[in-house]
C-alpha cells in the first residue's frame, strides 16, 4: 500500500528526516516511536502534504501512485487521513457539516453518488457507536470548546466516517487519560481491516498495549534505526532509547 | 512567501456577476446640479409643491455643508457636477402591469434573479424593483393593499399617501443630517414606501431590487417604512451594478419608524460593483440609514451583508427612544482587493431599559481595509439600558487591514455596556486540517469565512442567508487559493 524509500525532507533548510525506509501492506499495523525530535510528526507531515515541509530526496509510492506529486486534498480523496496531534478548531462549523462536506468531497472524487443529510446522518448514528462520543459533540462548532479527549475521539469519530485506506495517527495518545485512551484504542481496533493498514506514530509503549502493532519502528535522528514486532516497543518502554542509539553508533561486530 | 499567501493571492480571481448592461432608452437629465435639476426631476415626477420646497430646502442646505472627512477611507474629489442625477428608463406611458413593462428590462431583472410575476407568488416576497432613478414594477399591491399594508414605490406615495409621507419623512434623518442626507433629500428619485397599519402582522417579507444601469448616474434612493402600534414587517434590500470604469455615486437614505410593540426587521444583501483589481470603478456606497424605535416595546433590527462597493460608509442606527424598545445591528463587510469599508452603528440610549445588541464581522482580503465605526451612547434618561458589542475581525493574507473605532457614552450609571473584539487570520492549519479531510482550498476558505459569519447569517430570512453565503464566496474567490 505504502512504499517510503530514502525519504529526506527539511523545514526551513534544516534537515529532519534522512533516508527513511518503509513498507506498509494493506492489513498491517505499523508503529513509529522514538524520542523527541526524532522525525515522528515529521514524517506524518510529509505523508500527509504539510507544506511546511521540503521534500528534498526519495519517494513515496501509495497505492503504486507518486504520492509526493498529490495535493494534501488529493491524498485525503485517496483515502489517506491523518488523526492530527493538535486538532484544529473551525469557529462557526458544525462537526456534522464539516465532516459531510468532507465525506462527499471524498465520494465525488471516486465517481460515487453524495449523501444526502438523511443518508449522512444514518451512516453517522452508525459510526457514532464505534466510538464513545457524545452526539452533542456533532452540532458543535469543529473541536471548538472541546476538551483534549473530546478533539482526540472526534478525530477517530472522523476516521470512523471517512473509512480511509491508509491512516496515520499522531501522537493521538498524548494527552489522554487511560480511560480516554482506551476508548480512542477501541475505535481504532474495530476500524482494523485486511484492506487498510494504520501507522501509529507514539512516544510511548502504553497505546500499544490497547492497539497491537505487527511491526514497531524506532525513529532516531530521521531514518529508522531499529525495527521489530511488537515486543521491541515492550524493550524500549524498559529501557529507554539509548541502547539502540549505542547500537547505531557501535554495530555489533560478527565474525 | 508562505503558501497561505499564495493560496490567498489566487482567490481574488474573480469577474463580478452582475456586471452586465442593458441596452435601454433612458431619459435622462444633463449633468450636474442646479436649483434647476432639483424643479426638472420633481416636475418629472408630478410632485406636490410641498414636496418640491422639502427639496430644495435640502439643496440650499447641503450647499453650506462639507463632506464628511472623518472615515477612515480614501477617494479623489467627487465631481458632483458631473454626475447625472435622474435617468429613467423611456417608457411612453406609466406602466399599468407587469405586461406593459419594456421586456428588455424585466430580462434584466429575471438575469438578477429577482423573482418578478409568477415567481413572486410562488416565494411569496413582493417586490419592488427600482432601476436607476425610477421604480419599475410593484407586485403583489392588492394582495397587501386587502390588509390596509401600502408597499409602492416613493413616487406614488408621494401622489397617493401625501399625508403619510408628510408625517414620517425626515422624522427620522432629518434633510440636514449630513452631506449625503442633505444631498439624498434634495435629489431623490425614486425608492419604496412602506406603511403597516396597526395591528397588522406583514403576510410576507417586503423586498425592493436596486439597479444602477446607466453610465454616471448617481442613484439617490429614499425607503421609509412606517409600522404602527402593534405591526411587524420583514424587509428586504438587494442591490447590484453593471461593471463601469468609473466609480458611481450611490447616495441612499432609509428611515425606519417604529410605535408601540411595532417591529421592523431590515435586511440588506449589498452587492454593487466593487471596482476591478487595481480599484478602477465601483459604486460609493454613502448611505444613511436610521430607524426609531418611537414606542414602548419596539423593536428595530438591522441586518446588513456587504459584500460589494468601492467604498461603503453606512451606519444603520437605532433611536431607542421608546421605554423597553430594542435595537440590534448585524453585520457581514467584506473588503477585498481595493475595496474599503467603514461601517458599524450608533444605538442611541433614550427611553429606560433599552437594549441593544451589535454584533459586526468584518472580513478583510488583498489591500482590502475594513473599519468597524460604531456609537453607543446612553443618555441620562436611560435608565438600566443594556448594550452588548462584539466586533469580530477576520484577516485574509497579510496586506488587508482591520481597524475598530468603538464609541461609548455613558451618561447614566444604572446602564450596562458590553464590548468584546477580536482579530484573527485564517490560519494555515485551518486549511490544512480542511484539506486533509478532502476540501479544496477554496471550500476550506468558504467553510471557515462563513462560520466565522453564522451569527449574523442566522439573522437572514432562509433564500436570503442562502444567497448572502455563495455571493460571501464569490466576493472571496480568489483571495485564497
Amino acid at each position: 500500500m505504502l512504499e517510503i524509500k530514502n525519504l529526506h525532507a527539511s523545514v526551513n533548510g534544516n534537515e529532519i528526516l534522512n533516508g527513511v525506509n518503509l513498507t506498509v501492506k494493506a492489513g498491517e499495523i505499523h508503529a513509529i516511536m522514538g524520542p523527541n525530535g526524532s522525525g515522528k510528526s515529521t514524517l506524518a507531515g510529509v505523508l500527509a502534504g504539510r507544506e511546511v515541509y521540503a521534500v528534498t530526496q526519495g519517494d513515496v509510492l501509495y497505492r503504486g501512485k507518486n504520492l509526493l506529486e498529490m495535493a494534501p486534498e488529493e491524498r485525503a480523496r485517496e483515502g489517506i487521513f491523518l488523526a492530527f496531534q493538535y486538532p484544529v478548531e473551525i469557529p462557526g462549523v458544525t462537526n456534522t457539516y464539516f465532516l459531510k462536506a468532507a465525506l462527499n468531497s471524498i465520494r465525488k472524487h471516486r465517481g460515487l453518488e453524495e449523501y444526502d443529510a438523511v443518508e449522512f446522518l444514518a451512516l453517522v448514528k452508525e459510526k457514532l457507536k464505534l466510538v464513545d462520543i457524545d452526539q452533542s459533540l456533532l452540532n458543535r462548532p469543529v473541536n471548538e470548546g472541546f476538551s483534549g479527549g473530546e478533539k482526540k475521539r472526534n478525530e477517530i469519530f472522523q476516521m470512523a466516517v471517512l473509512d480511509p485506506a491508509l491512516a496515520i495517527l499522531d501522537e493521538t495518545d498524548s494527552g489522554l487519560d487511560i480511560d480516554a485512551l482506551r476508548i480512542v484504542a477501541d475505535g481504532v481496533n474495530r476500524l482494523r481491516s485486511k484492506e487498510n493498514a494504520i501507522i501509529v506514530v507514539t512516544h510511548y509503549q502504553r497505546l500499544l498495549n490497547y492497539i497491537v502493532p505487527d511491526f514497531v519502528h524506532v525513529l532516531l535522528d530521521g531514518r529508522i534505526a531499529k525495527s521489530g514486532g511488537k515486543e521491541l516497543a515492550l524493550a524500549l518502554e524498559e529501557k529507554g532509547y539509548d541502547w539502540i542509539k549505542d547500537e547505531v553508533e557501535n554495530p555489533p561486530v560478527h565474525f | 512567501m508562505s503558501t497561505e499567501t499564495n493560496v490567498i493571492e489566487d482567490f481574488a480571481n474573480r469577474e463580478y456577476k452582475y456586471g452586465f448592461v442593458t441596452d435601454i432608452e433612458a431619459d435622462a437629465a444633463p449633468r450636474g446640479l442646479t436649483e434647476a435639476t432639483i424643479r426638472l426631476i420633481s416636475a418629472k415626477k408630478g410632485e406636490p409643491e410641498w414636496m418640491l420646497d422639502w427639496r430644495l430646502k435640502a439643496y440650499r442646505h447641503w450647499l453650506t455643508m462639507d463632506e464628511p472627512k472623518w472615515p477612515n477611507v480614501n477617494y479623489p474629489p467627487i465631481d458632483y457636477q458631473n454626475i447625472v442625477y435622474y435617468s429613467a428608463p423611456k417608457q411612453k406611458n406609466r406602466p399599468n402591469s407587469l405586461a406593459e413593462i419594456d421586456p428588455e428590462l424585466l430580462r434584466t431583472y429575471e438575469k438578477l434573479g429577482i423573482p418578478l410575476e409568477e415567481r413572486a407568488r410562488l416565494a411569496g416576497v413582493a417586490v419592488d424593483a427600482v432601476f436607476d432613478s425610477v421604480s419599475v414594477a410593484t407586485t403583489f399591491k392588492e394582495k397587501l393593499h386587502e390588509m390596509g399594508v401600502i408597499f409602492c414605490s416613493f413616487s406614488e406615495a408621494v401622489r397617493e399617501h401625501p399625508e403619510l409621507v408628510r408625517k414620517y419623512l425626515g422624522s427620522v434623518v432629518p434633510s440636514n443630517d449630513n452631506y449625503f442626507a442633505a444631498l439624498n433629500s434634495a435629489v431623490f428619485s425614486d425608492g419604496s414606501f412602506c406603511f403597516i397599519p396597526k395591528g397588522v402582522r406583514c403576510p410576507m417579507e417586503l423586498s425592493t431590487y436596486f439597479r444602477i444601469n446607466a453610465a454616471d448616474t448617481g442613484q439617490f434612493e429614499r425607503t421609509l417604512i412606517v409600522a404602527e402600534e402593534g405591526a411587524s414587517v420583514s424587509y428586504l434590500e438587494g442591490c447590484t451594478a453593471p461593471i463601469r470604469d468609473t466609480n458611481q455615486l450611490h447616495a441612499a437614505v432609509v428611515e425606519l419608524v417604529a410605535l408601540d410593540n411595532a417591529r421592523i426587521k431590515y435586511s440588506t444583501v449589498q452587492n454593487w460593483y466593487p471596482g476591478d483589481k487595481e480599484g478602477k470603478g465601483g459604486i460609493y456606497n454613502f448611505v444613511t440609514k436610521r430607524g426609531k424605535c418611537a414606542g414602548v416595546n419596539a423593536r428595530i433590527s438591522w441586518t446588513q451583508v456587504e459584500t460589494g462597493s468601492a467604498i461603503t460608509w453606512k451606519y444603520p442606527s437605532c433611536l431607542l427612544i421608546g421605554d423597553n424598545s430594542v435595537g440590534e445591528f448585524y453585520s457581514v463587510a467584506v473588503a477585498n482587493n481595493r475595496q474599503q469599508a467603514d461601517t458599524g452603528t450608533k444605538m442611541i440610549h433614550i427611553g429606560k431599559n433599552t437594549r441593544s445588541t451589535i454584533v459586526s464581522k468584518g472580513i478583510s482580503a488583498g489591500y482590502g481595509q475594513n473599519s468597524y465605526r460604531g456609537l453607543v451612547e446612553i443618555k441620562k434618561g436611560a435608565t438600566n439600558a443594556r448594550n452588548f458589542s462584539q466586533c469580530d475581525s477576520l484577516l485574509l493574507g497579510d496586506r488587508c487591514g482591520a481597524h475598530t473605532f468603538p464609541y461609548i457614552e455613558v451618561k447614566n450609571t444604572s446602564s450596562r455596556v458590553e464590548h468584546e473584539a477580536s482579530t484573527s487570520k485564517i490560519g494555515e492549519d485551518q486549511i490544512f486540517y480542511c484539506k486533509q479531510r478532502g476540501l479544496s482550498t477554496e471550500d476550506a476558505v468558504n467553510m471557515i469565512v462563513n462560520g466565522f459569519c453564522k451569527e449574523v447569517f442566522r439573522e437572514l430570512p432562509m433564500e436570503f442567508a442562502v444567497e448572502a453565503q455563495k455571493l460571501l464566496g464569490v466576493s472571496l474567490e480568489g483571495s485564497v487559493g
